[in-house]
């Protein structure tokens, strides 16, 4: 089962790239890629003009400090076993600092993120609320002063009220220290809240990118045109009556052949089940994978 | 940007919070039953462990003039055996050797198991496999005829039975140890620390262990009462400890042709057993509740 | 589906065989020379090495492995030193004897565990569940060989309802349940106890489901919800059955020693005793063999069973 397949793309310093798709569209193994927690069969990742395939252990070491991760899953990102101020430690512990010097910085991170080191320091994560966990998941993220923050589903489990203050607090956060963000969701709401640049996954494949602004705009692909439309809207005017995509999603451990949306596709042409379609450029900044933008088959 | 804290959280603000371990401590002492079971099994170990002390008489020593005395004789509490050794004292000494063959090898597969199995699971591919797969073919025989048959092949005494009983019990607790390591390696924070650069062993201290540990300890405290049985048992078939050392299951097995003259003397060794062994399986289920684990 | 079932057969395969390693090498761990023990006292050195040799026991240990290998698999399990007889013969008469002791005993422990569990579950907290759990435990807890003699103290020595001793295969039918009444009961105990509890703990985690709230919401009857329990916690309760099945065939050595049933038990213990290693090899390997066949059977059954074991 290929859950990335043929994935390209880079990130710029400083900016916030959203990666949106479907439950099983490969984003959480992409994010794993991208931190070399999983190795790929194929191609490199290349982080600040350095590829990370090929570096020795203690190089990797020392490159996954300017590296992090947030994790969706609130309950099982941190160790019940571990203090709070502990866990947010212990990434500095690893890369040798002292001791109370490490817990001197967790303590102020701490507090950054919103979570009075002196009131939560010595609690364990069974004793903090969803949202309270994921600030500490932000708060070790950050103890190591990373240049890139790839967040998997940092809001997804949270509350609503919950998820704006946390991602108010991720916003700030960037302004301040310059970092740069892979922030991936289902949601595409969160998404146009948060990022710059937008990539849109399915299966395993990119089918489309661009601005976020432009692909909110004027979606091109049938699939992101779907997803936009489905997102429910207080908007009585935008409501459907007819849901935009048919279907279930094809089995990742078999895929359609070509084109891995043409199953749910109405616009489906025979071309689609041949060669996966590649990236056409629409405008400097948008790229379909999608035969309808092929010269000669324009479809308006 | 204001720092946020919960109003809702004034509570917590007294009051220490408590590590995982003494939470597991305070839930224990609150168990009427295994408070019962804990204090049964102090009295059980202390009389054992002070056996030369209390007991009345020399447990080897006996004349043929008073064997099989009965419980409640004159000087002899308990009664005599067929040697006419003084029950009490033989049931005080034997408990030592009793509770040392079946605590024995409870340890050590508890120290063994956890040390293959936590590695074996960290580890995965072939060097778990093939771990694995060994202890398969040693859980291939039931409990009973393995520790037999080791036994029987090297022979009587105290050290073979230790060696078989650990034999039979480490196969059980790494299983148990790696299936926790495989279940515990998938969680995120184990991935998260590795995303901050840790090394195996920092992974394996701070994370791994104290997270395996709880329902490791929780199955090991499981098998001990099996381990008694058995070490008596080991003992009982002429395996285990020879004579004239006292110990229970050789006490009930020298005076099992006396129930036909006298009852309930015979019986008492069993009763020790049944008394360490369930006091264990009480404790072990208090520990099982208190620390809500599910073996 | 029966990929898995071939996989678990073929898996099965190496673990005989390790099984096999296992038994032929206790046997030549032990200390002493096994024919010298067996042999009259005055034999001369000549002698002994002569039946070694008609014994095979003068070849190197992985030579005798192979060759003691292929002779089982034909069904020879070789001679008995003591008896001269074929071990396989004893062997067979032994196990159906061990068979017929396991079997009415896992019936009692399974009828009677699986009744009390369900009790416990389904009245738990208050005094039914109570007691049987107190019986479960010191079920459990019990010296298998010390609830004998305390059985033939009872029943035999005071009360004289039951024989003590031996299985009365020369008698008829009522002779012989009459002297297995008592080990069965005996061997019961532990698996009894076993059962008990793990029948209460699956009930339990299948009452606690959400979705038995939902049958109730629905109005369904007590009869519906039993049924349904049962149904989903079958696979667990008959892999512990099948578990205890195991103990009961290997751990009949300590009942059948108190009883003197002619069983696999009673055939191990002599054969440890005269040293008699084709015997005991000859033993140990049928029981071995058996418990990972049924191993095997339990592991496809709960597979077949259970559609959320992963199959890989």
């Amino acid at each position: 089962m290929r859950a990335v397949d043929d994935v390209s793309f880079t990130v710029e310093p400083e900016e916030t790239l959203g990666v949106v798709g479907e439950s099983g569209c490969g984003k959480s193994t992409l994010a794993r890629l991208i931190l070399r927690l999983i190795e790929p069969d194929a191609g490199s990742v290349t982080f600040l003009g350095e590829d990370l395939g090929g570096a020795s252990r203690r190089r990797l070491k020392r490159l996954r400090r300017d590296m992090q991760l947030v994790f969706q899953d609130p309950h099982a990102s941190l160790n019940p076993r571990m203090t709070i101020d502990d866990a947010v430690a212990f990434s500095l512990i690893v890369h040798g600092t002292a001791g109370r010097e490490a817990r001197a910085r967790a303590g102020r991170l701490l507090e950054r993120v919103g979570l009075d080191p002196r009131l939560y320091g010595r609690r364990y994560p069974h004793e903090l609320s969803g949202g309270q966990r994921q600030r500490v998941n932000i708060a070790r993220a950050l103890v190591l002063d990373p240049r890139l923050l790839v967040l998997d589903e940092p809001v997804s489990a949270l509350d609503k009220s919950v998820q704006a203050q946390v991602l108010n607090l991720l916003q700030d956060l960037k302004a301040e220290r310059a970092l740069t963000y892979v922030f991936i969701s289902h949601d595409l709401n969160v998404i146009e809240y948060v990022a710059e640049r937008v990539l849109v996954m399915y299966l395993g494949h990119v089918v489309e990118t661009g601005s976020a602004d432009a692909l909110a705009l004027a979606p091109r692909h049938p699939y992101t045109q779907a997803l936009f439309a489905s997102a429910p809207s207080m908007d009585p005017s935008r409501r459907l009556v007819e849901p935009p995509i048919t279907g279930d999603p094809p089995s990742p451990i078999d895929p359609p052949s070509g084109c891995r949306f043409r199953t749910r596709c109405a616009h489906a042409m025979p071309r689609c089940a041949g060669a996966v379609p590649p990236l056409i450029p629409l405008a400097a900044d948008h790229h379909v994978a999608c035969y309808l933008y092929d010269e000669g088959h324009r479809s308006g | 940007m204001a720092v946020g804290v919960a109003r809702a959280d004034v509570e917590l603000v007294t009051g220490a919070p408590m590590s995982y371990w003494r939470t597991v401590a305070w839930r224990l002492r609150r168990d009427p039953v295994t408070v019962g079971a804990g204090v049964l099994l102090l009295l059980i170990v202390l009389s054992a462990v002070l056996a030369p002390v209390l007991a009345p008489h020399d447990p080897t020593a006996g004349s043929i003039r008073l064997r099989l005395a009965p419980i409640g004789a004159p000087d002899h509490p308990l009664g005599t055996d067929e040697q006419g050794r003084d029950m009490l004292s033989r049931l005080l000494h034997g408990g030592r050797l009793t509770l040392l063959a079946g605590l024995t090898p409870v340890l050590v597969a508890f120290v063994v198991g956890t040390v293959m199995g936590v590695g074996a699971g960290y580890a995965g591919g072939l060097p778990s496999t093939l771990i694995m797969r060994t202890m398969d073919i040693f859980y291939a025989f039931p409990a009973v005829l393995l520790a037999i048959a080791i036994s029987g092949s090297l022979g009587p005494g105290l050290w073979n039975t230790l060696i078989s009983l650990s034999v039979v019990f480490v196969p059980r607790v790494v299983r148990v140890a790696e299936s926790a390591t495989v279940q515990v390696k998938s969680l995120e924070f184990v991935a998260a620390a590795r995303a901050s650069g840790a090394g195996v062993w920092p992974i394996m201290r701070h994370h791994l262990l104290p997270n395996v540990l709880g329902p490791v300890l929780v199955f090991a405290s499981t098998q001990v009462s099996l381990s008694i049985i058995l070490a008596a048992g080991l003992s009982f078939l002429g395996l285990g400890v020879t004579p004239p050392d006292a110990e229970w299951g050789l006490m009930l097995n020298t005076l099992r042709g006396s129930i036909y003259v006298n009852a309930w003397v015979p019986a008492l060794p069993g009763v020790a057993i049944f008394l360490a062994s369930m006091t264990f399986n009480l404790l072990s289920d208090g520990l099982r509740d208190a620390m809500e684990v599910r073996v | 589906m029966w990929v898995y079932v071939a996989r678990r057969f073929l898996l099965a395969v190496p673990t005989l065989l390790g099984a096999s390693v296992i038994v032929f090498a206790m046997a030549h761990l032990a200390p002493g020379d096994p024919i010298a023990a067996v042999m009259p006292a005055d034999a001369s050195q000549a002698e002994i090495e002569a039946v070694k040799r008609a014994y095979g026991f003068d070849a190197p240990l992985p030579v005798q492995y192979v060759r003691w290998l292929g002779r089982v698999a034909q069904g020879d399990l070789g001679r008995s030193i003591a008896t001269r007889r074929p071990v396989i013969d004893d062997v067979r008469d032994a196990l159906t004897n061990s068979l017929i002791l396991a079997v009415a005993s896992s019936v009692l422990a399974f009828g009677l565990g699986f009744a009390l569990g369900l009790v416990a579950a389904f009245r738990q907290g208050r005094a039914a569940d109570k007691v049987a759990s107190a019986v479960a435990i010191v079920g459990v807890s019990v010296p298998h060989y010390w609830a004998g003699i305390i059985l033939i103290i009872v029943f035999s020595v005071q009360l004289n309802w039951l024989p003590a001793m031996g299985a009365a295969i020369d008698g008829g039918l009522l002779d012989y349940l009459r002297h297995m009444a008592l080990p069965t009961v005996a061997l019961a105990l532990i698996p009894l106890g076993v059962i008990t509890r793990v029948v209460r703990s699956a009930a339990l985690d299948i009452l606690a489901q959400d979705f038995v709230l939902a049958l109730r919401a629905k109005g369904l009857g007590r009869r519906t919800i039993f049924a349904h329990v049962v149904k989903n916690a079958a696979p667990q309760i008959l892999t512990v059955v099948g578990l205890q099945f195991g103990f009961q065939l290997g751990g009949s050595v300590l009942v059948e020693a108190v009883f003197s049933w002619p069983g696999t038990g009673y055939l191990l213990n002599l054969a440890i005793f005269q040293r008699d290693i084709p015997v005991l090899q000859g033993v140990i390997l049928v029981l071995a063999a058996f418990f990972v066949v049924l191993n095997l059977a339990v592991d496809v059954f709960q597979s077949l069973v259970d559609p959320r074991i992963v199959r890989h």
